[in-house]
């Protein structure tokens, strides 16, 4: 019955079973973490697409934080991690000790984390972006969460932070209250724009929302090099981070085409955050919005596959 | 027996008047002095209070969460030890990496076969047509013609939606650990009933299994597995195989001593006993236990996403974390769909040719008082919903023909959805006409719009509610437990265990206060107590209202019980979403998500103690022209205590496993350091420790109200 009318629909799956470029069956699988938060997803979904749609890879996404991420590179479950914020231990145990993950070089990006306000804040009390007037300020920012004293909203539990260490050891009358998500903390800093409702909170470049809303930075003690080598003594601001690529050894000398995409791969924070406005903002489909801007930059492309 | 505890307003005390309504029912009542536990009760409170305020916020214990001490660093070396030289020895590398990849590799089969593309073919190995086909074929051969409608409309559903190969996914992990549950549960589960030693030896460790919340596990099996598929499975089959152990167990035991005797009086060995006669009258049961178990991987399945296992349970995990309400809720429905259709189809083919029977009576006391409770979805998806209206049977030669006769176009199918692209992969629907409707991203920017005009339309009261809550209950509560020096809190819970149940759980709540004391997190834990204490005072409030309303009027039943049911095959963190929209995020909102994670169980079994009220007693009541109010409060609700005890008790386990999880939405505390553990290398151990105090406080509260059931329920 409906078989006759379904069957007339469709093209014969031999003729596209080839499809897939130059590369063809060499490439096999590739798998790409996926870091909780948008920018990340740019970069995996940019790389991935090219690996697919040039070099013919099977291409996976498997969604973990990044502690889980570097485990899996470990033990074999996953390929490459397309952004990784520094890490320092995990670079001594698994890059230095263990040797079953590798650098594979700069993303281009240079990522800063930090202590935002909204702008109307900033406008309105201009030395709050001094940490030593925070405590000044402590009671705007109170809420049922935060334990009569003022709130300082985090993100993902498995984002790279000191604040906990920075609030204590900076004598700070706040409390870290976590938000749980890149999505919490933008909705929230959406919301105190517009209802003028204070809010500090823990934030990052690259990042696309800036492009929406030109969120103001809150100085810490100025970063020197090693003052945040004891996390629990940490005291000062977080550092400049040179965003880089990981490969998991055994990928590395897996003969793989992707092996070289990845190390080639780099871009520019406009890059990268342009690709997260597609998806975050206009609801894009992240291998829609990353075939978006790799049709719009064919010579940068190119550049990585050469 | 405590019906002489007139004077004394316990916790679960009565009043005074149903008890001559009570002793009609109880021939036998043992006389006893009162206990007057609400004095003993007021005292620990008075002294508690004075000693809080004296020594408020000293010695509490309290530890930054990034700081740990020297059992979470041993845990963190043993984790890298693992890591490191694991993979060379014997057992981490050798048996547990054979398993893992044994895993792996049917995993990947599977899917290849019906779900991901099976390289180098742009397709699976079987297209979404001849997965259909199949799988209506094989329904309609075990369970039937209603059954198999069900099945595929479901399972077109997913194709619709755009879920076909997330929904193949969560599916091949549900079944195959659900194979693999039967085949370890039920040889265990009959050697249980068969050995007494066995049975004592093997009980605790699934009351272990089943007290200790999943996401602890996370991370250890993590560690052992690799994320993926094996990790994601050995989860699922740890969650789900106690109730098929458990069950079959009981059913086995539950075959009458009469039959036993009289098949014994004909000489059967014990081969022969359990073959022919213990398994034949257990079959039932079992299959209410291996219902048990799918309904339990299904959901396990879903949390397994966060190890990266394939399926639903990863668009509900990026869902929650680009706060996407719709998309999560198509997954949702997908996983609802799910659940309804496998639970209708092993049921029905439980029931198929056996006539009509209640397989849930199973769930007596014992089974659910162990946390195994017997649930039935929706009868209106059932076989036999439709009463009297049944298809007139074939006999077993004819079916046979049938069946035989409906296999080939089954395989033309399967064979067409290998060669034709859109028989292979579901087509989209998004510019069909009707369809297009309930595409999937149709489907999420209509609930998106729907719950931003929701939200945007009660977000000032939803705030208020939660900041008027949080400061007037969850904050001086969570001052009390946290901010008093260790050493009282333990008094305290001590003092409260012995007055509530005896010394027995003194003597366990003791033993689970050291191991809480060592895992170093003793303030996160009470902290995650005072959560969990309110949370489960507000499901009693809400389970009472709604189990009352249902145990006395079928309309209401007939309403609220779909719902109930939706909820508890709902995977818990899917409540986070629209929880996290309404009230931010927080510990009020965590609280809202366990609330809407217990209140199922807990209004069910509060239901099914009114309805249990005898008819002759209602009936005797209302005759002496009591109003609605005082027939409710004075003689239903006293005479229900049994199950409100039961409830209550069910309520706050279903809470405790919750906590984690609200530690995803700002929960703070315990769930929070699980949360953390798992995504911070240097919190591993720490993680683990505080997975370790959920596991103790859950013992510790279910021993507490398990011996204070005991006392006061009856």
């Amino acid at each position: 019955m409906s078989l006759g009318l379904a069957a007339c629909g469709g093209g014969d799956i031999s003729d596209t079973t080839t499809a897939g470029g130059d590369g063809g069956a060499s490439c096999g699988d590739l798998r790409i973490a996926v870091n909780p938060w948008t920018g990340y997803v740019s970069n995996a979904h940019v790389i991935g697409q090219v690996a697919k749609e040039k070099l013919g890879c099977n291409v996976t996404y498997p969604d973990v934080k990044e502690e889980v991420g570097w485990q899996g590179m470990a033990d074999g479950s996953i390929d490459t991690i397309v952004e990784n914020w520094g890490h320092p231990d995990l670079v001594k145990k698994y890059i230095d000790d263990a040797g079953t993950v590798e650098d594979a070089g700069l993303t281009g990006n240079d990522g800063i984390i930090g202590w935002y306000v909204p702008p109307w804040m900033a406008e309105k009390y201009p030395d709050i972006t001094n940490w030593e007037n925070l405590n000044k300020y402590a009671d705007l920012f109170k809420t049922s969460e935060s334990g009569g004293k003022g709130q300082l909203l985090d993100g993902d539990p498995s984002y790279v932070t000191n604040d906990e260490a920075l609030v204590k050891n900076l004598k700070l009358n706040y409390q870290v209250v976590v938000g749980g998500s890149e999505a919490a903390l933008i909705q929230s800093f959406r919301s105190a724009e517009e209802n003028k409702t204070p809010l500090l909170a823990y934030f990052y470049e690259p990042q696309w929302f800036f492009d929406e809303l030109a969120l103001v930075h809150v100085d810490l003690p100025k970063y020197t090099e090693g003052c945040d080598a004891d996390p629990a003594k940490v005291a000062c601001d977080y550092p400049p981070y040179a965003l880089n690529k990981l490969i998991s050894t055994k990928f590395a000398d897996s003969g793989s085409p992707a092996v070289d995409l990845i190390k080639n791969f780099t871009w520019t924070n406009e890059d990268q955050n342009l690709v997260s406005k597609y998806i975050a903002e206009d609801g894009m489909d992240p291998d829609d919005a990353a075939q978006k801007w790799i049709d719009d930059n064919p010579d940068k492309v190119d550049a990585w596959l050469s | 027996m405590s019906t002489a505890t007139v004077e004394s307003p316990g916790p679960a005390g009565p009043a005074s008047g149903p008890n001559r309504v009570d002793k009609e029912q109880q021939p036998y009542v043992e006389v006893q002095k009162p206990r007057r536990t609400g004095i003993k009760l007021l005292v620990l409170l008075a002294v508690w209070l004075v000693l809080y305020a004296v020594f408020k916020g000293k010695m509490t214990k309290a530890l930054g969460l990034q700081d740990t001490n020297s059992l979470h660093q041993k845990l963190n070396d043993a984790r890298d030890w693992v890591q490191l030289d694991g993979k060379d020895n014997w057992f981490f590398g050798g048996v547990l990496g054979a398993i893992g990849d044994a895993l792996d590799a049917i995993v990947k089969f599977f899917q290849e076969l019906i779900s991901i593309p099976a390289f180098p073919r742009p397709v699976p190995e079987i297209g979404w047509l001849g997965v259909v086909a199949v799988l209506a074929w094989i329904t309609y051969a075990v369970a039937g013609l209603r059954s198999t409608l069900l099945v595929t409309g479901t399972l077109l559903f997913f194709g619709v939606t755009d879920q076909w190969s997330n929904s193949m996914d969560l599916l091949i992990i549900t079944m195959l650990s659900v194979v693999i549950c039967i085949l370890i549960g039920l040889p265990i589960g009959i050697w249980m009933a068969r050995s007494k030693a066995a049975s004592g030896v093997i009980t605790p460790v699934l009351d272990v299994m089943q007290t200790f919340p999943p996401f602890c596990y996370l991370a250890p099996l993590a560690l052992f597995f690799g994320i993926g598929p094996a990790c994601a499975m050995v989860l699922t089959i740890i969650y789900a195989l106690p109730p098929v152990v458990r069950i079959t167990e009981h059913g086995i035991r539950s075959v009458s001593p009469t039959t036993i005797e009289a098949a014994r009086s004909l000489g059967l060995t014990r081969q022969q006993m359990l073959r022919q006669v213990q398994l034949p009258m257990a079959k039932r049961t079992i299959v209410v236990g291996i219902n048990q178990c799918t309904m339990a991987a299904l959901s396990m399945a879903t949390i397994a996403a966060l190890v990266n296992g394939p399926g639903l349970g990863k668009v509900v995990v990026s869902a929650l974390q680009t706060l996407n309400v719709g998309v999560a809720s198509v997954s949702a429905l997908c996983i609802v769909l799910m659940a309804i259709m496998l639970d209708r189809t092993t049921t029905a083919a439980s029931e198929r040719g056996q006539g009509r029977s209640n397989v849930g009576s199973a769930s007596g006391m014992g089974v659910m008082l162990t946390g195994v409770v017997l649930e039935r979805l929706p009868r209106w998806a059932t076989e036999d919903a439709g009463r009297g209206q049944r298809l007139p049977r074939v006999t077993a030669a004819g079916r046979g023909f049938l069946l035989a006769l409906l296999f080939v176009p089954a395989v033309v199918l399967v064979l067409l959805s290998r060669q034709q692209l859109n028989l292979a992969t579901f087509p989209d629907v998004s510019e069909t006409p009707v369809l297009k409707w309930i595409s999937g991203p149709q489907l999420a920017k209509g609930i998106n719009n729907f719950t931003d005009w929701l939200v945007s339309g009660v977000d000032t009261y939803t705030i208020w509610i939660k900041d008027h809550i949080t400061m007037w209950f969850i904050d001086p509560l969570q001052s009390l437990l946290s901010d008093s020096p260790w050493w009282l809190m333990a008094l305290v819970l001590l003092a409260l265990a012995y007055v509530l149940g005896g010394w027995q759980p003194a003597a366990y709540t003791l033993a689970c206060e050291v191991i809480i004391y060592f895992t170093g997190v003793w303030n996160d834990t009470m902290v995650t107590l005072s959560m969990t204490l309110i949370a489960t005072v507000m499901t009693m409030l809400v389970a009472v209202v709604l189990g009352v309303a249902m145990g006395r009027g079928r309309k209401a039943d007939l309403i609220i019980r779909p719902f109930l049911d939706a909820f508890q095959v709902i995977p818990p963190f899917v409540y986070l979403v629209p929880a996290l929209a309404l009230f931010g995020a927080g510990r009020f909102t965590a609280i809202v998500a366990a609330m809407a994670y217990s209140v199922p169980i807990a209004t069910k079994l509060v239901a099914d103690g009114i309805r249990g009220v005898s008819p002759t007693t209602v009936e005797a009541v209302r005759s002496t022209g009591s109003t609605r109010w005082q027939m409710i409060s004075k003689v239903q609700l006293p005479m229900a205590r049994e199950s409100l005890v039961l409830a209550t008790n069910q309520g706050l386990l279903y809470v405790l496993s919750m906590v984690v999880i609200g530690g995803m939405v700002g929960g703070g505390s315990l769930g929070y350091i699980v949360v953390s553990g798992f995504s911070q290398d240097q919190l591993f151990g720490k993680g683990l420790a505080a997975g370790v105090a959920i596991a103790a406080l859950g013992v510790m509260l279910d021993r507490i109200a398990r011996y204070a059931a005991a006392r006061y329920g009856r």
